[in-house]
């Protein structure tokens, strides 16, 4: 990994103007990604982790009913802020997305070895042979058995985990410096995922692409994450490197989510209840004030927590935190 | 334990795509399952999509026709029970689904919602009931006179449970009921069920793919693929030992939150097979790392391999990993 990251994101804001005032979706979020690097977003819903993997690909509707601020510098260039010609040619270019739902984001009418063709053509100006020669390689290379047999099937012909190899085959079809992967095993069952998981490692190793993995799923990051940015509330609650997180969290929430996701290895102890996070997953229209977690927090002070917000504070090395206690809840 | 539920040979066959002049073909949604769910237990069945577990749970309510075998509630026979013979057995079985979103009416109160089983059953009590409801499953009174949509997703998968629990059922049959909510509030929907049980002495059947969750809610699971079952144990049996080499996989393959035990996982090549066309014998051979040629002539009986564990695999000589196994199989990573 070279030290100059191949994604800077800085003071990302995303913001929805609906009829019942503005919704602030993510607030000043700033991350870096290293070359070759995975990092996991996580966070549950109203986090902002969706809202930011489309804000980065440009894919958020262009109107006055959103509005995006900040820089997210791809190799300098900032995605947020070029010409749209451009955007186009990076995305699915060298910065590319796998969505959750690979049947809704594959043409139904069209067979697969064509769409994955048409990626080729568009973005790397092959004739119509070369890429569909180019397309049983990509095809082939996503684990696709007989890849060359299956180029006129149509998307509905497929499984759910080859339908995401087919989704992944067009994403790697540019070689992309960046591939943005937004909950891609959500939907697929756990030995489906747990193949799609090791492809994409191996994949990276090939290509040596960056990823931002986003998931709901703990058991997910520790497979797949080298750094993690937990996500809460449309802000970056802490961010730190992948044992680091999972041995010492200092966000009072990431631990909360870590405890409170049952172990494999106590399978039938059953002991005792699960310690639960209590209340609810705040509501983005109304944020409580001062630390968003503060209602659902053990250590929360009155007068404190609640009334001014913590920032986002250097921990150690290579972390981040955003906490007004964290220094005497690790002690 | 008595066995609340005794399930024997139980298929249900749809039948698709038949025509005029064209046969129908059959897909073996289930096919042949034989299960018994004990009285005050928490039985988990798992298995991926296409496995016939939600299947299994419609039958036992009999919102579905089962096409063969029989199922028996409290010893008696419900396999064909018509709709009137059914309603007072109704009150004694309920279901909470997994969608907290789709199976609440938008339009109708919380209160209404939770009391429509009463209206059902033609009772009265209903404000005092749904308020007893509500509370058992940690609502407030002021809950009732909400609308889903002014709910979280826990509060309203919360309603779903007050709504199956209003007419005080023996059995619950629990189909995801957790998979669709956050992270942060699974485990409350857990704790509130495993409490549930033990106040009411509930029988709970928990239809699941998360294994983390169903390890730690279960008493017994059991294992399906493409129909039938392949396993049957107490959870720290299961986990401990597994008997068939799709329990190990389907182990192996749950995400662990434990970057440490970053296991050297078993990758299943392929995908289950389609319930059209199964495979003659055993339907995980094709895709099995220990399969034999007797594997692939008749599908292997479930049959019991240790007291109460129960196995349709037929080869005893091979071990299988485990989460819960130390060294060898847990790479550490890094």
């Amino acid at each position: 990994m070279s030290d100059a990251p191949i994604l800077d994101v800085r003071n990302l804001s995303v913001r929805f103007r609906t009829e019942g005032g503005e919704v602030p979706a993510v607030n000043e979020l700033s991350f870096t990604l290293g070359r070759g690097e995975t990092l996991a977003v996580v966070g549950e819903s109203g986090s902002g982790k969706s809202v930011t993997s489309l804000a980065l690909m440009r894919l958020l509707p262009k109107d006055a009913a959103v509005a995006v601020t900040g820089q997210a510098l791809l190799e300098g260039r900032d995605l947020l802020s070029i010409p749209e010609a451009e955007m186009r040619r990076l995305r699915g270019g060298a910065i590319s997305m796998v969505f959750q739902e690979p049947m809704t984001s594959l043409n139904p009418t069209t067979p697969i070895g064509e769409q994955v063709a048409e990626a080729v053509r568009l973005h790397r100006g092959m004739d119509g042979r070369a890429a569909r020669e180019e397309a049983v390689r990509l095809l082939d290379l996503v684990g696709i058995p007989a890849a060359r047999q299956r180029l006129d099937d149509y998307p509905h012909h497929l499984s759910g985990g080859m339908r995401q190899r087919v989704m992944i085959a067009m994403a790697l079809s540019c070689d992309p410096s960046v591939l943005i992967a937004d909950e891609p095993t959500t939907a697929l069952d756990v030995t489906i995922q747990a193949q799609i998981l090791d492809l994409l490692r191996r994949l990276q190793e090939r290509t040596g692409m960056a990823m931002v993995f986003i998931t709901h799923n703990l058991g997910v990051v520790a497979e797949i994450a080298d750094r993690v940015l937990v996500m809460y509330g449309g802000r970056a609650v802490e961010q730190a490197p992948l044992r680091p997180l999972f041995s010492r969290p200092l966000m009072p929430y990431t631990a909360g989510l870590l405890r409170s996701v049952p172990r494999m290895e106590l399978a039938g102890r059953r002991a005792g209840p699960l310690p639960a996070i209590p209340g609810n997953v705040p509501d983005p229209r109304h944020m409580p004030p001062g630390c968003v977690f503060h209602p659902r927090c053990g250590h929360h002070q009155p007068g404190r927590c609640d009334a001014a917000a913590p920032v986002l504070e250097p921990a150690d090395e290579a972390r981040e935190v955003r906490c007004l206690r964290w220094r005497e809840l690790a002690a | 334990m008595t066995a609340l539920v005794e399930l024997r040979e139980l298929r249900k066959w749809f039948p698709i795509g038949g025509g005029l002049f064209r046969r129908a073909q059959q897909v073996k949604a289930i096919d042949g399952v034989t299960l018994d769910i004990r009285r005050g237990e928490i039985l988990s069945l798992v298995g991926e999509s296409g496995s016939g577990k939600t299947t299994v749970g419609r039958a036992i309510l009999r919102l579905l026709e089962p096409t063969g075998g029989t199922i028996r509630f409290e010893g008696q026979d419900i396999t064909h029970l018509g709709r009137a013979a059914m309603r007072p057995l109704r009150r004694r079985m309920q279901l909470v689904f997994q969608d907290p979103f789709a199976s609440l009416n938008p339009r109708h109160t919380v209160e209404r919602i939770v009391a429509a089983p009463l209206a059902i059953q033609g009772e009265g009590g209903g404000r005092q009931r749904v308020m007893e409801a509500l509370e058992m499953v940690g609502l407030q009174r002021h809950h009732a006179a909400r609308y889903p949509h002014e709910l979280s997703g826990g509060q309203r998968q919360r309603v779903g449970i007050a709504r199956a629990l209003i007419l005080r059922p023996e059995l619950l049959v629990a189909d995801e009921p957790v998979s669709a909510l956050d992270v942060s509030i699974q485990a409350q929907v857990v704790n509130l069920l495993l409490e549930l049980k033990e106040r009411l002495g509930l029988t709970i059947l928990f239809i699941s793919h998360d294994l983390s969750v169903v390890g730690h809610i279960s008493d017994r699971i059991a294992v399906m693929y493409l129909g039938r079952l392949v396993e049957v144990a107490e959870t720290g049996d299961l986990f401990r030992t597994p008997h068939h080499p799709y329990t190990e996989a389907l182990l192996s393959a749950a995400p662990d939150p434990d970057p440490d035990a970053r296991r050297r996982r078993i990758i299943l090549q392929g995908d289950i097979p389609s319930p059209l066309d199964p495979p003659p014998g055993c339907a995980f051979a094709g895709r099995c790392r220990f399969a034999l040629d007797a594997c692939r002539a008749a599908p292997p009986p479930l049959r019991e391999i240790a007291p109460g564990h129960l196995s349709a695999c037929i080869r005893d000589d091979i071990h299988l990993q485990s989460p819960l196994d130390e060294g060898a199989t847990y790479v550490p990573a890094g």
